[in-house]
């Protein structure tokens, strides 16, 4: 037992480092999101097809399934969502055509899909809220953690008419949703987990019982040979 | 019920084999929390061939629709999301549940004789396993599966004269790329899991012919009632099977916290940069093989090139792996388990497992000098010539191969303890 003790320890000891280790040396807010909140994640929605997808693609999501997932009324899609004639089953692609994309900023603006899963909803809710003016840059801005970004600070109007509490309630919003995005299976499987694991411990019950009414024989030399 | 048993057996051993396997099969009875990783192997294997089948009705091995058909399953396909999680966890819970049972060999001294090619069947199984979960890597066809690949396979071409023939062979191309990822995916679905389940086979085909070793290292074939059963033994089935239900029972909690709850744990069991489709255009950062096979890749990264060529290190790698099947030959003290061995064996198995853990821990990080050494020794007026990451890979690269080279010296020295007649509580 005392080995078993000191293994476990020295693997823990061995898994905190890792985590330790892995942390980067940029500074980064955290988002705080909560993916369970539904409706800032209707207001991430919005906020994103307002004022991103003009640029960046969701590229491996289509419109029907979030506006299932997130309860987003029927009405509301049309008006606030679908700008340009989709249809609902479509990937969400933005409408900026690649070779202008990249004449007008110096650059491509990536599908944003997958953008929570390898840069960190951390990571995100920095970004957008890292711009200063730079009037070297061509569009007088850039990024305290993404030196000489091609991206102008889209959410400037955003930013102006809003206390910065509110401002950051807002971004936190467009980051909840693009965690959403970057995995659906988010929003269900914590749920799923409990009960499974829930069922399982049940399980556990019954089958230590199980084990025990059968190594009694064991225990007490018992167990007879068949035959 | 009897008859169409007797219809059975009279065509095939049914009966026969259940009682050899299971129900006649004595198995000392002092097995211990070591004792639960071998079931649970076979288990771990079984998910993944039943996960595997599903995936691979979505998944498409071609370079322009892999990712995206693996985002579809993650997405589109009907609980895809589940088989796919669980896929990749039961990847890295593969090798944690090996590991532990390859360390319950170490403690035991199962490998030693009349257990060797059981041991080295076993040693098959893991190289196998090794290659199947590389090539298993790539088929996302993210920045760390074509990286990695990359890196990997370019070892071959560190072959002196063969070299970049050999490459181009694998590879069936001068890169990683489409014919690579399609022979990889062959070899992933088909090959490897084949030899991986005739070996199991073979595994406990051995195991069942020679008998399971026991937390004291002794034959309870060597004591037997007068029915030539075992005295310490007790039938696999059913004392074993229900306990070892419990076993499964606590590794699918396990399993399930982090699938459900943290499927990519942090980036050690899916990493960040996975889930950047490859770029055959943009070097990531650091790239680096999942936790499982970082030991033998820093291996790999502490030896220096010589003459330009990085061939001694692969040499060294492949060597790390080979070098375990000697085991049985290169161990000869008189006692198997841990518990009456010497000291000197205790103190060497204690430096083999720091050394192991640290060259994985150190093959996920970059080569560098973390900040506390440059400035202690800039403070004591030393020039760091030597990264200290690598001079740490270079000394646990020294301690790893210590413990086997050695071996033959320090198991034959010290004191052994009495080892008992019979197991003990």
């Amino acid at each position: 037992m005392k080995k078993i003790i000191n293994t476990t320890a020295l693997l823990l000891v061995t898994f905190v480092s890792f985590g330790v280790a892995a942390s980067s040396s940029v500074h980064l807010d955290s988002a705080n999101t909560d993916i369970t909140d539904k409706k800032s994640l209707q207001n991430g929605a919005k906020l994103f097809m307002n004022y991103c997808s003009g640029c960046h693609s969701l590229g491996l999501m289509r419109y029907n399934r979030f506006v299932e997932d997130l309860e987003i009324p029927e009405k509301d899609v049309a008006e606030n969502l679908m700008f340009s004639g989709e249809k609902t089953g479509d990937l969400i692609k933005s409408t900026i055509s690649e070779k202008g994309a990249s004449k007008w900023f110096g650059a491509t603006p990536p599908d944003l899909s997958l953008v929570s899963r390898y840069k960190g909803t951390d990571w995100i809710y920095t970004f957008l809220r890292g711009f200063y003016k730079d009037e070297s840059r061509p569009y007088g801005v850039n990024n305290h953690i993404f030196d000489s970004v091609s991206m102008p600070d889209i959410l400037w109007q955003l930013k102006e008419n809003k206390s910065e509490q509110e401002f950051n309630g807002e971004v936190r919003d467009i980051v909840n949703f693009l965690d959403y995005v970057g995995e659906p299976a988010k929003l269900v499987r914590s749920a799923i987990g409990t009960k499974v694991i829930g069922f399982l411990l049940v399980l556990l019950i019954l089958a230590y019982l199980l084990k025990k009414e059968y190594w009694k024989d064991v225990k007490y030399g018992k167990w007879r040979v068949k035959g | 019920m009897n008859n169409n048993k007797n219809w059975i057996d009279q065509r095939f051993p049914l009966t026969k084999v259940w009682n050899e396997h299971l129900a006649e099969y004595y198995a000392p009875r002092n097995f211990n929390f070591w004792y639960f990783f071998g079931s649970l192997a076979i288990l771990v294997l079984v998910l993944q061939l039943v996960t595997g089948i599903f995936l691979t009705m979505h998944y498409k091995a071609d370079t322009v629709n892999a990712f995206a058909s693996v985002e579809y399953i993650m997405r589109d396909v009907n609980w895809g999301w589940l088989i796919r999680y669980m896929h990749s966890t039961g990847a890295s819970a593969f090798f944690v549940v090996i590991y532990m049972h390859m360390y319950r060999g170490l403690l035991y001294g199962s490998y030693k004789a009349p257990r060797e090619l059981l041991w080295i069947l076993g040693m098959v199984l893991y190289i196998a396993l090794m290659a199947e979960a590389f090539m298993g890597y790539v088929l996302p066809w993210g920045q760390m599966s074509y990286w990695g690949a990359q890196v990997i396979i370019s070892l071959f071409g560190s072959v002196p004269f063969i070299g970049p023939d050999l490459l181009v062979w694998i590879l069936g191309d001068y890169s990683v790329g489409d014919p690579a990822l399609n022979r990889f995916f062959s070899l992933h679905v088909i090959a490897l899991p084949l030899i991986l389940v005739v070996l199991v086979f073979l595994h406990i085909v051995a195991l069942h012919h020679v008998g399971s070793n026991n937390p004291d290292g002794i034959e309870i074939k060597e004591n037997k009632n007068d029915k030539g059963i075992p005295k310490d033994g007790i039938p696999f089935h059913p004392y074993y099977t229900v306990k070892d239900i419990v076993a499964v029972v606590v590794f699918l909690i396990l399993f399930s916290a982090i699938l459900f709850y943290a499927p990519a744990l942090n980036g050690y069991f899916l990493e960040a940069a996975n889930f950047v489709e490859a770029n055959p255009l943009k070097t990531p950062e650091h790239i680096a093989p999942l936790w499982y096979l970082t030991p033998f890749y820093t291996i790999l990264r502490a030896i220096p090139p010589i003459l330009g060529s990085q061939f001694p290190g692969v040499l060294a790698m492949f060597a790390a792996l080979l070098i375990l099947v000697a085991l049985p030959w290169l161990d000869r003290s008189k006692v198997k388990s841990v518990r009456y061995r010497s000291l000197p064996f205790k103190v060497a198995l204690g430096i083999f497992v720091v050394s192991f853990v640290s060259l994985g821990w150190l093959g996920i990080q970059p080569v560098i000098s973390p900040e506390w050494y440059l400035s202690l020794a800039s403070s004591i007026g030393i020039e760091v010539e030597t990264a200290l990451y690598l001079l740490l890979a270079r000394l646990f690269t020294i301690c790893y191969f210590g413990f086997f080279v050695f071996m033959p010296l320090y198991t034959s020295i010290g004191n052994v303890k009495q080892v008992p007649q019979r197991v003990t509580e």
